[in-house]
């Protein structure tokens, strides 16, 4: 990308647990859509506490887990850098304010949601996110059908069959489908 | 299975939590078998209602459980769905943290990898398909959605012009 010829620096400070919580508490407020591209450019760019390999690394740990990726990558970092509490304090920076913004929505919704109005208005906007969701699969999707003959698209063809279709429980088409495709990638080398 | 609704909540968030290959958007048609259809908490509309608060509201889109939550048993009822849909992974990521230096270049490790991607694929494609149920009633719905997914997958357009638009054409009754 740059022609620099430095070698990826570590990381040259390290964060104190207030500035983690500060720090995650801005991803959390900024991540509209994903937090993920706002942390990396407050953690590799801004105040440079990993470098961009790092940050990956870190990353493809919080991907390699079950659960909400970003929730995940604020343990990770926070552990990093502070221990148990700085994994805390991270996750609490990410989780704080987004929680209670969204307890007082679902007040409003609880007391507001049969309106009429509010309900079209979120009809809208559940029909724009759903055409999200379609173009993260179909971003996700490309690479795995454009590649010579691979198992991918037949798990993904089946676990969508077995979970929308089907509507069988996510745990039962978990364990079926996920060993086969691990082993069909460990054998793909 | 247990009457009281927070041991429910629990139970159910705790065991998706694990299963949740692919982050929030993944789980969510089996949050959704389980409040509608399994558990009775809500209509199809109001799920995909919280849905879409939780889209638009900032942070992680995980917060859909919180809304789950309280609507099932208010603050207590939120707090416990939160936690139980965190903790157990947050756990997990704070011990695997721990010994990621040693296993990261590990072939398994890059297989279990690459081999949960089409899982989390199907997983999300299934989101999609259910949200598209309860939320394209008809063909102007259909088109903001078809038209949002190729704008989003075109353009790096900021999905808040996405959200807005779409709260501003459902306003107008069309949907």
């Amino acid at each position: 990308m740059s022609d620099s010829a430095a070698p990826p620096s570590p990381a040259v400070s390290h964060p104190s647990l207030a500035e983690l919580f500060r720090a995650f508490v801005i991803v959390s407020l900024s991540g509209f859509g994903g937090a993920l591209p706002w942390a990396r450019r407050m953690i590799v760019e801004q105040k440079r506490w990993m470098s961009t390999q790092e940050f990956n690394e870190a990353f493809a740990l919080s991907q390699f887990l079950p659960g909400p990726n970003v929730v995940n990558f604020s343990v990770v970092f926070g552990a990093r850098f502070g221990g148990a509490p700085g994994a805390a304090v991270a996750l609490a920076g990410l989780m704080g304010p987004p929680l209670v913004i969204v307890a007082m929505l679902a007040i409003l919704y609880a007391r507001f949601g049969d309106l009429e109005m509010l309900s079209r208005i979120l009809a809208g906007i559940t029909a724009a996110a759903v055409g999200l969701l379609i173009a993260v699969v179909a971003k996700m999707a490309a690479p795995l059908f454009v590649k010579r003959w691979n198992s991918g698209p037949l798990i993904a063809i089946a676990a969508f069959i077995g979970v929308a279709i089907i509507q069988w429980p996510l745990p039962w088409v978990f364990v079926v489908l996920a060993p086969v495709s691990v082993a069909f990638a460990w054998f793909k080398r | 299975m247990n009457d009281s609704p927070l041991l429910t909540l629990a139970g159910y968030f705790a065991l998706l939590s694990l299963f949740a290959v692919g982050g929030a958007n993944a789980a969510i048609p089996e949050m959704h078998r389980i409040a509608v259809e399994a558990m009775h908490w809500m209509s199809d509309r109001q799920f995909a209602d919280m849905f879409a608060i939780a889209q638009v509201s900032p942070g992680p889109n995980v917060v859909i459980v919180t809304l789950i939550g309280y609507h099932v048993a208010g603050f207590a009822g939120a707090g416990v769905a939160t936690v139980a849909m965190c903790g157990p992974t947050c756990v997990l990521a704070y011990l695997v943290a721990r010994t990621w230096d040693r296993f990261k270049d590990a072939h398994w490790r890059i297989a279990i990898q690459a081999g949960l991607v089409p899982v989390s694929l199907g997983l999300i494609a299934a989101s999609a398909f259910v949200l598209a149920r309860s939320a394209d009633h008809n063909v102007y719905a259909g088109i903001i959605t078809a038209v949002t997914a190729v704008a989003a997958f075109a353009t790096r357009i900021n999905p808040l012009w996405i959200f807005l638009g779409g709260g501003i054409l459902g306003l107008t009754g069309w949907l």
